[in-house]
């Protein structure tokens, strides 16, 4: 599946919607092969890894640097730890493809989007997550990865002020 | 109870100490608290969490208040002495009842209850008198409509009444959510003031569905801020609501609505006032918590100045925070109608050029109630007065709820749960709104709604292990000492009953509890389950009202006769001044 932005805003709803569908499985993912970044070939072995740093190396091969242009755009806590809001904006030029990471999930490759060229290089979906955790967002963009990380804390609630 | 104008008027040079901030002025010294100098042309008067107290009170402020990491021994996070010496109040004075715990048994006799809309009501009309015509305005910070029975059954009503004689003119929010949104904007409708919030968005769903909103555009629910004429300036007051509403309390009171801090969205805002609007101060009245409120004025640039609230901290000096544009002064202005912020500002052609701040304690002994308001207060109070005025008890010492980790009143309501519902532990949440009691004084059924009436009181038994109930407690002690204020909530920790334990607050979430024992000594065990009784859960219950089931408990007569609570070991903060010696 390739998912791109548009900046017609019903369609873009329509596909984080669809994207939100897809990607509830907690990394076990049910829909049709998505399109990686470093290859056209789905990222099995990626997908299938359980730490984060494996699997950016499976995914890319090499590490990503923290960059201010990756804009991760997540709660500080989130109101329902199944479906967690992120998106990510770059202003980063050539992107290829923007993919996100849980540290704390039992597969820490979430979701990986291919970005062709000519598309305007944003991805707003909705991660499970089963526990407070990083998120990180790698952006490819002219053959390098940068990336952004925040913490997202998944609460039992409860006991407000 | 004997009250002795002189023990006031001794006290009165207030908290008119120096101020490392060169902007703010020195208070003045002057024979009465609240004879103010005057200063500038504009003047805003602030309120929050007043938690629906219509009549006087007595409340405890901390003893341990632990601000760790960055907070640490910085206000608002400094108790008893260490606060009476940051702030240079003598400790023998009204302000230091007012302030903080410092003998607060001793000094409860001398200075009376503090508080009540009538006397609120009396000091507004006078503080705005002085400013002169269209030269004020009032701002209600949040947790107006929650906290009373009355307030429970009439789902906030009586407060919009009382909001409206007080003369509120714009408000935002936290509790206030917990009624539903059909009972919110019922309310809304009858509250002649502005609700803003900047921070409360629709849910991708709701907006898809047509929901409600502001602004369909934005998907912003509420109006995010408005814009005031005062003393011949434009002042822009901006809204800033509990962000952690549909987490701190059940989702289905908000199912449409998504909040969060929403820096980005605030800053995009407050540029835009500036702007376009052309205002001359930005103002937010906030109910993010002081801790939230610091760290936020570091990050977004262009509001003058926060008026804070949430964490219920009376804090009788704006705290200075620089950044990236210019410096922003952080407030929080206490709880339960106990204290009323004045703010002067000297507004000149798009700037704030000096400011002087108030905190000013509202001792009703020395405020002559306002009859109108008084009146209103007898009418919405009639209907129910006679029911909730029967003693059920009479404490044998003093009960407080208000401390990080625990207080009497709590462990009142955890040896309540785990008696009559026969559970070997409790949990209870760490709320901080209720009042303090007297020991010797009669306890009624409206000091018991005081400290629980919210709308899911249901109390519930359930099997937990081990395991799950050290989860619960590292959880909820995260939501308090996360070094990081954006991940906190602003309550306190869980009150447990029947078990011990110790906190480490400095240590990583997963790694500050430890040694967790049942009364009776064991260690508890990660696999066994046990019956756990609670009230207040995020998901339904069925169970009695907390209310009945500790009235039932204090009709028994056993009250307090038990020594209450185990305890809790504090580990890795010796010397903390958020800790009374």
């Amino acid at each position: 599946m390739t998912t791109t932005t548009d900046p017609h805003p019903t369609r873009r709803l329509i596909l984080q919607g669809a994207a939100s569908v897809a990607l509830l499985g907690l990394g076990n993912l049910p829909f049709a092969p998505a399109l990686a970044a470093a290859n056209d070939k789905y990222p099995d072995e990626a997908f299938k890894l359980k730490n984060e740093a494996d699997a950016i190396k499976a995914l890319y091969g090499r590490t990503a640097e923290p960059s201010d242009k990756v804009k991760l755009d997540a709660p500080e806590i989130a109101e329902n730890g199944g479906v967690v809001p992120i998106s990510v904006t770059t202003t980063l030029d050539k992107v290829t493809s923007i993919s996100f990471f849980v540290a704390e999930n039992p597969n820490a490759l979430a979701a990986s989007y291919r970005i062709p060229d000519g598309t305007i290089p944003g991805v707003a979906n909705r991660l499970k997550m089963a526990k407070t955790s990083n998120v990180t967002a790698i952006v490819e963009a002219d053959g390098k990865l940068y990336s952004a990380t925040k913490e997202v804390k998944v609460t039992v609630g409860g006991c407000g002020g | 109870m004997a009250i002795r104008r002189r023990d006031f008027l001794k006290s009165t040079a207030a908290v008119a100490t120096s101020l490392s901030l060169p902007r703010l002025a020195r208070g003045a010294e002057t024979a009465s608290i609240y004879d103010l100098e005057r200063f500038g042309n504009a003047r805003i008067l602030h309120l929050t969490d007043a938690h629906a107290q219509l009549n006087p009170v007595y409340v405890r402020e901390p003893s341990v208040n632990i601000g760790i990491g960055e907070m640490a021994g910085r206000p608002p996070h400094l108790v008893g002495r260490a606060f009476l010496e940051r702030f240079g109040i003598r400790p023998d004075s009204a302000d230091a009842y007012a302030f903080s715990c410092f003998e607060f048994e001793k000094s409860a006799g001398r200075f009376g209850k503090l508080g009540g809309f009538a006397h609120l009501k009396t000091l507004v009309d006078r503080l705005r008198g002085e400013a002169g015509e269209r030269n004020s305005l009032l701002v209600d910070g949040g947790d107006l409509w929650q906290g009373t029975g009355l307030a429970n059954v009439t789902q906030g009503r009586d407060m919009v009444e009382v909001a409206n004689l007080l003369g509120i003119e714009a408000m935002t929010g936290h509790w206030e959510f917990t009624y539903g949104e059909q009972a919110l904007r019922d309310n809304l409708e009858r509250f002649k003031g502005e609700f803003l919030a900047q921070n409360v968005f629709l849910t991708e769903e709701a907006a898809f569905n047509d929901a409600a909103a502001f602004d369909k555009a934005t998907g912003r629910v509420f109006k995010p801020s408005v814009v005031k004429e005062i003393g011949g300036h434009r002042v822009a007051i901006v809204g800033q609501a509990f962000p952690y509403v549909p987490i701190a309390h059940p989702k289905r009171f908000t199912p449409d609505w998504t909040f969060g801090i929403r820096e980005e969205e605030l800053q995009k805002h407050v540029d835009a006032l500036r702007s376009t609007e052309k205002v001359d101060a930005v103002i937010l009245l906030s109910h993010n918590g002081m801790d939230v409120d610091l760290k936020l004025a570091s990050r977004v640039t262009g509001i003058d100045v926060i008026l804070g609230g949430h964490t219920h901290d009376a804090v009788p000096q704006p705290i200075a925070v620089k950044n990236a544009s210019g410096t922003t002064l952080v407030t929080n202005a206490g709880s339960n109608g106990k204290f009323l912020g004045v703010l002067d500002l000297a507004l000149d052609k798009g700037k704030v050029s000096d400011v002087r701040y108030h905190l000013l304690p509202v001792y009703s002994e020395l405020l002559k109630p306002d009859p109108v308001m008084a009146e209103l207060i007898g009418r919405l109070r009639a209907p129910h007065v006679t029911d909730w005025a029967e003693k059920i008890a009479t404490p044998d010492r003093l009960l407080y709820r208000r401390g990080n980790f625990t207080g009497p009143v709590d462990e009142l309501i955890c040896t309540a749960l785990r008696t009559e519902l026969d559970a070997e532990i409790a949990l209870s949440p760490g709320f901080r709104w209720g009042v303090t009691a007297l020991s010797g004084q009669p306890f009624t059924m409206e000091d018991v709604l005081a400290e629980t009436a919210i709308t899911y009181p249901e109390t519930y038994v359930q099997e937990m292990t081990g395991a799950d109930i050290k989860n619960v407690l590292e959880d909820i002690c995260d939501n308090l000492f996360n070094a990081d204020p954006y991940y906190q909530q602003g309550g306190d920790m869980v009150r447990a009953g029947g078990l011990s334990y110790t906190c480490t607050p400095t240590a990583a979430i997963g790694s500050r509890i430890s040694d967790v024992k049942l009364n009776g000594g064991k260690t508890l065990s990660a696999s066994h389950r046990y019956k756990v009784a609670g009230w207040a859960s995020v998901n339904g219950q069925q169970g009695a009202p907390v209310w009945d089931v500790v009235a039932k408990y204090l009709r028994s007569g056993r009250m307090l006769q038990e020594r209450l609570g185990a305890g809790v070991t504090l580990m890795g903060v010796e010397n903390n001044p958020g800790i009374a010696g």
